[in-house]
């Protein structure tokens, strides 16, 4: 029909089926690696991971993190290193959540919770700082009145969120490249994944973790 | 036949009162139809598109017009600074106005066939069911349309800015070509009609399917007719007018509030007056078999679902054609539509004419042929010349 045959592709839509989710009503499952508000993370042994360096505000292409570095006290050290995050703040009305900061973080100090449904009544609400940020003695990060949290979205949020390979090649089978965290240590591999270190340590077989489907 | 035969033996106050329920009951009618078409177009082209559409508002989101235009009233109502204030009020009013004055001689219901002449009783009173029926019913529907255009011109001329007024400049020079295709594609109905009147014309297709001018006419004036509508409405594909990629939201950018729902309604009133005026003109008005005897019944509910098939075709085309470029706009207008219905004009004429003086067939046709082929070869060198001329510019260029 030539010209005509739109409208018969256009007609035809009317029987498909409807791609659209509606929202609220019915949520779909995120992906493990989804990017959503952030957390700043901490040793297993309590101190924080965050060294104060700013090399998260330098990447920031919506320039909402604001760190000022301090030296740690010598009585009662924050972070095991020299320096740590005094103040930390992420302005969340303007993030967009692209986690260049979580790239480029040195000590995978700060990454990505899952939740995303959260909004504020009040705009200084929408400015997180470190009392926010940080995770609680558990290695979960703290929850705010205004947050909708779901089952999940508080899992894995470790330096594990990051992209799997330190050099960016997304079929990473090699060493784990993140550190151990409060409450969980070292995450094991994900699907797909072998740790060579344990491997050679251990005996281990490989598909052992590779098979696994346990993220926490 | 002429006029409304309610006032043919003067006017007392149960006419009066009649006219007045007929007005009221046009306009309320209007303004719920055009409410359902806003919530049908959306709902229909989600549907073209495997999305949902709205769905919250009501049953199936069928209030959902009604809220946007409630949101509308508590918006706060914006000029310009450089706006013109008087005419930048006026606008939206000239547009609106004309909708709803266009629909007033459509004619949407009253059986025509066997013998009676579409009139109902009411109150022991014989009448049309259309709001008026003047003798020159189809020359107040073209008034009516191009009248529509001063309101999209001033307001983009008023509102002192940019998109707003390239905006209005397209569409008056968009207007212009297309009313000449769609006036001579309503002269053609009205030559075979003998008659300017609305309810004439529908009279005149009453007693079968072959007796709609659709048929009668040869089709080629209802596509035409049918584009030149399009083009009219500024409905895509022919929606310069607003082109969003390119003008923001052309005449009505800087429009808000009540204002702009004003543009919005008129706009979307308008797509059913045309269907209206498209079924009164080509298919017979309120023309359909009548079931149970009831007279009264039937027509409007006929007239009806052929308004709402076109609709339905509006929506479909915007759902299917992508937006012409301008230089296409106007080529498809001027070198395409304009001379096939100027030609089929022509074709029609002599029709009726040896039918009504009784000339011989062959001379008739023989004549038109050579006039035709006269004509066509004239104009198809005058397109080429213009072509070659347009491409030695851009060479220039
Ligand atoms: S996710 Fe992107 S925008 Fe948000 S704080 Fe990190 S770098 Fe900035
Ligand atoms: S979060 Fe990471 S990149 Fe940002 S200041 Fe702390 S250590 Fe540096």
């Amino acid at each position: 029909m030539g010209y005509l045959d739109g409208f018969k592709v256009t007609f035809m839509k009317l029987f498909e089926e409807r791609v659209t989710t509606e929202y609220p009503k019915e949520k779909r499952p995120k992906p493990p690696r989804f990017h959503g508000r952030h957390v700043l993370n901490r040793y297993e042994d309590g101190m924080e991971k965050c060294i104060g360096c700013e090399l998260c505000a330098g990447v920031c292409p919506a320039k909402c993190i604001y760190v000022r570095g301090a030296d740690n006290p010598e009585t009662e050290p924050v972070s095991p290193g020299e320096r740590y995050g005094y103040v930390y703040e992420i302005n969340y009305l303007r993030c967009i959540h692209c986690d260049l900061c979580v790239e480029a973080c040195p000590t995978e100090a700060i990454t990505e919770s899952k939740l995303f449904e959260f909004s504020f009544a009040n705009r200084s609400d929408a400015i997180y700082t470190k009392n926010e940020l940080v995770v609680d003695d558990e290695g979960l990060p703290q929850r705010q009145p205004w947050e909708l949290w779901h089952e999940g979205d508080d899992l894995a949020t470790s330096g594990w969120m990051r992209a799997t390979s330190p050099s960016g090649n997304p079929d990473y089978q090699n060493r784990v490249g993140w550190s151990g965290e409060l409450g969980y240590g070292t995450r094991k591999p994900e699907i797909g994944q072998r740790d060579i270190d344990d491997h050679e340590k251990n005996g281990n077989s490989p598909e052992e973790y590779g098979e696994s489907e346990d993220i926490r | 036949m002429t006029g409304d035969p309610l006032y043919i033996d003067g006017v007392d106050l149960t006419d009066l009162g009649i006219m007045a329920v007929k007005v009221l009951v046009a306009f309320t009618f209007l303004l719920v139809a055009t409410m359902f078409m806003v919530w049908f177009e959306r709902k229909l082209i989600s549907d073209m598109q495997n999305r949902i559409g709205p769905n919250v508002a009501g049953p199936w989101g069928l209030l959902q017009t009604f809220a946007d235009g409630v949101k509308f009233f508590f918006k706060e109502d914006l000029r310009p600074e450089n706006a013109d204030p008087l005419v930048f009020r006026l606008a939206p009013y000239i547009s609106a106005v004309t909708a709803f004055l266009s629909f007033a001689v459509v004619p949407i219901g009253g059986s025509f066939g066997g013998g009676s002449s579409g009139t109902v009783t009411i109150f022991g009173r014989e009448t049309f069911l259309q709001v008026a029926d003047p003798p020159i019913g189809i020359l107040l529907l073209l008034a009516m349309s191009s009248i529509a255009v001063y309101g999209v011109m001033l307001a983009g001329w008023a509102s002192g800015s940019k998109y707003p007024l390239i905006g209005s400049v397209r569409a008056s020079a968009q207007a212009i070509s297309y009313e000449a295709a769609l006036g001579m594609a309503t002269v053609v109905v009205v030559i075979l009609a003998g008659t300017l009147s609305t309810h004439g014309i529908v009279a005149a297709q009453s007693g079968g399917f072959s007796r709609w001018f659709l048929v009668s006419s040869g089709i080629v004036p209802f596509i035409v007719f049918l584009i030149a509508a399009t083009a009219e409405l500024n409905r895509p594909p022919f929606d310069l007018v607003e082109a969003e990629q390119e003008l923001v939201g052309g005449f009505h950018t800087e429009y808000s509030s009540i204002r702009f729902a004003l543009f919005f309604l008129a706009e979307f009133m308008n797509v059913i007056t045309m269907s209206a005026i498209m079924v009164t003109l080509f298919f017979g008005g309120p023309a359909g078999p009548i079931f149970f005897g009831m007279t009264w019944f039937w027509p409007t509910v006929w007239f009806l679902l052929k308004v709402l098939a076109f609709l339905f075709v509006f929506v479909w085309f915007r759902a299917t054609l992508p937006r012409l470029r301008y230089d296409q706009l106007m080529h498809l207008g001027w070198k395409l539509l304009i001379p096939l219905i100027l030609f089929w004009l022509m074709f029609i004429s002599l029709k009726e004419l040896r039918a009504t003086h009784d000339w011989n067939w062959l001379a008739t046709y023989g004549a038109a042929f050579i006039a035709l082929a006269v004509g066509a070869s004239l104009l198809i060198a005058g397109l080429r010349a213009g072509d070659r001329a347009y491409q030695k510019e851009l060479e220039d260029v």
